[in-house]
């Protein structure tokens, strides 16, 4: 076993880093303060090839690995967890459940332009009455003639009002499932634009607060039957199998949240001084930061080993699982010890590790809280 | 249309310069990248591919690992590497290493070369020049900004207070400045290309037309007496006045100081 990044993935590395340093981090407070959307910095992404990533070069992608975009999402997130996640969304979310469940003309139409950039997608799952619980969705798609035609909402949808492609999810019947009536779930491609497809309220949030966060409303929004993604009724697969994957990417980023705080609180506990010597000399802030450290360490093997399986198995969820709720747990325990070793500055605005507290927060309940993946992780020991 | 551009691999001087005990720069110690004025050549020469469809080669001459930085510069978008690597070529200074990048490029196709003006680590800007001497060819140096015109290249040189512009008939050699643009950044997938392109490896039996004694640290007549990280600056005051102000200002600064 060897831990050697290939010369591949070093040089990817040092690619997102300077692009995070020279391109992201200069904007990363101002579009927390303004709750901008930072389109500037996605049309470099795009056009720099950061929206395709796995994506095979047939379809407008890089034609590189789960590891590589994981770096990507990791490095972005270090300087900027809003532009994290707009990379997460669009490529996890939306590239891959086109790439893996579309038809030829699907992927054509909607899956090389997203790859190329020049379109960003989003997902919508999420519900008022349905978060955890898919089987809560009240969405309906009914088919009528050759469109289906989508009623009711989407709520906390990441990439909401800036994106141009969306997969959603809806209710088209009932089927029995071990004696049990179940909600049949059927995933669908709409676009933006497509007459009955309205935006409601921007989410005002706790942290990332760049990504534009939407309610998404259909109302008699009427998609042409071609745009049904997958077979009819696979929609809850499709969903689970992507969640999966948008795992590894949310673990990336609370990943990238947490050694972005670590690099911070190391140099401004060797610049700050008290009682006549650098904070960074006393032994609570030293065994703090091994702690931290460590723990940060322990994630991004976890989130590798995530992105390794995605590339090597038909199954990742377990990998999934683990990766996101440690990273997002160390993500919020490491931000937390970040803004305590800066004192009151780092409850200022003035200081980073504020905001990365505050963006932390949200790996531990978004694609799946902790608690999901703590499900997810012991149904798979107890089978 | 082909286009050669001549990059090498320096220290990074961005964390500080580290030297051995005998006063030469410790280059194992510290992180490599680009240098700079090259990674404009290149941009340069990648830009006329994008407009002309010209065919990139990078070259390089130094150790082994300098393939990272052909590398790169595929990742960024050139078709081909070179790398110039023997044993025989170190310790070279200025004259033995255009010596033999000229060597090298004799077995090449070019109607264009392009190098950077100077690179970070010993700031000569004789490379590009002396190349264009033992090629035959014309030089341009100091390149701010860029054009072709059918045969011809057009180009501003930049100077302290103006530019010139100057028509070359190619082939020619040009050396760029890192103001003549802003370098792409490489793509994940050109990276990924990249590692898996073939750089073709030419030690000193490839070299054209080079007599040994011009090559390596025998045929350097350079002789280092002494090697020293610059001398940190402070940030300077910058004031915009006419001519007769600024004396008074200057004189007034230089009172104030003691100096005068």
């Amino acid at each position: 076993m060897d831990f050697t990044l290939r010369k591949e993935h070093e040089m990817a590395r040092s690619l997102f880093k300077e692009f995070a340093e020279k391109e992201v981090k200069p904007l990363a407070q101002e579009v927390d303060e303004t709750e901008n959307f930072p389109r500037g910095t996605v049309d470099k992404m795009a056009k720099n090839g950061f929206l395709g990533i796995p994506v095979p070069k047939e379809y407008g992608g890089q034609g590189c690995d789960p590891l590589t975009y994981v770096m990507c999402v990791e490095e972005l997130s270090k300087v900027c967890g809003t532009t994290g996640v707009i990379v997460s969304a669009h490529t996890s979310l939306c590239c891959d459940p086109i790439m893996t469940f579309g038809t030829e003309e699907q992927k054509q139409k909607y899956l090389v332009p997203l790859a190329k950039g020049e379109k960003l997608g989003a997902f919508g799952l999420t519900e008022p009455g349905a978060g955890t619980d898919a089987q809560g969705q009240q969405t309906k798609a009914v088919l009528d003639g050759d469109e289906y035609v989508i009623n009711g909402s989407k709520i906390f949808i990441t990439n909401g009002k800036e994106a141009d492609v969306y997969v959603i999810f809806a209710v088209t019947g009932m089927v029995e499932k071990r004696g049990r009536m179940m909600k049949e779930i059927s995933s669908f491609i709409v676009e933006k634009g497509t007459p009955g497809f309205t935006f409601g309220t921007k989410e005002k949030k706790m942290g990332i607060r760049g990504s534009s966060t939407y309610e998404l409303i259909f109302t008699d929004c009427r998609v042409p039957k071609e745009n049904l993604l997958g077979k009819i009724g696979q929609g809850f697969k499709i969903a689970m199998h992507t969640l999966d994957g948008g795992r590894i990417g949310i673990a990336a980023q609370a990943l990238g949240i947490a050694e972005g705080a670590l690099d911070r609180t190391i140099a401004y506990t060797k610049e700050r001084k008290q009682f006549g010597k650098s904070i960074a000399a006393q032994q609570n802030t030293q065994f703090q930061l091994a702690d931290m450290a460590t723990k940060v360490q322990a994630a991004q093997l976890l989130v590798y080993k995530a992105a390794m399986a995605k590339a090597n198995q038909k199954e990742y969820g377990f990998e999934a699982a683990q990766a996101k709720l440690y990273a997002a747990e160390v993500a919020m325990e490491v931000t937390t010890k970040a803004v305590q070793l800066h004192g009151g500055y780092g409850y200022t605005r003035e200081y980073d590790v504020e905001r990365m507290m505050r963006d932390a927060k949200i790996t531990e309940i978004y694609e799946g809280t902790s608690e999901v993946q703590r499900m997810v992780i012991s149904a798979a020991l107890l089978k | 249309m082909k286009v050669v551009v001549c990059i090498k691999q320096v220290p990074d001087t961005k964390g500080g310069v580290k030297f051995n005990p005998d006063g030469t720069l410790d280059r194992a110690a510290m992180m490599t990248i680009m240098n700079p004025d090259d990674k404009a050549g290149l941009e340069a020469a990648l830009r006329l591919k994008d407009q002309y469809g010209a065919e990139v080669t990078v070259l390089t001459m130094g150790l082994p690992k300098a393939e990272d930085v052909l590398r790169e510069a595929i990742a960024m978008g050139a078709d081909k590497g070179v790398l110039v690597t023997d044993r025989v070529l170190g310790g070279a200074d200025t004259w033995a290493t255009s010596q033999t990048l000229a060597g090298a490029l004799r077995n090449m196709e070019y109607d264009l070369i392009i190098t950077g003006r100077q690179a970070i680590d010993g700031d000569t800007a004789q490379v590009g020049p002396q190349i264009s001497e033992h090629l035959n060819i014309p030089v341009i140096s100091y390149a701010q900004k860029l054009k072709i015109d059918g045969d011809y290249v057009i180009v501003e040189r930049q100077y302290d207070d103006r530019y010139h512009v100057l028509k070359a008939k190619m082939p020619c050699l040009i050396t760029a400045l890192a103001e003549l643009n802003e370098p792409r950044y490489m793509t994940p997938g050109g990276i990924f290309d990249a590692c898996k392109a073939e750089i073709t490896v030419w030690g000193r039996a490839d070299l054209k037309d080079v007599e040994d004694s011009n090559l390596g640290l025998k045929g350097s007549p350079t002789q280092i007496a002494k090697a020293s990280d610059k001398v940190r600056k402070g940030a300077g005051e910058k004031v915009n006045l006419d001519p007769a102000e600024s004396v008074d200002y200057i004189v007034n600064k230089l009172k104030e100081k003691h100096v005068i």
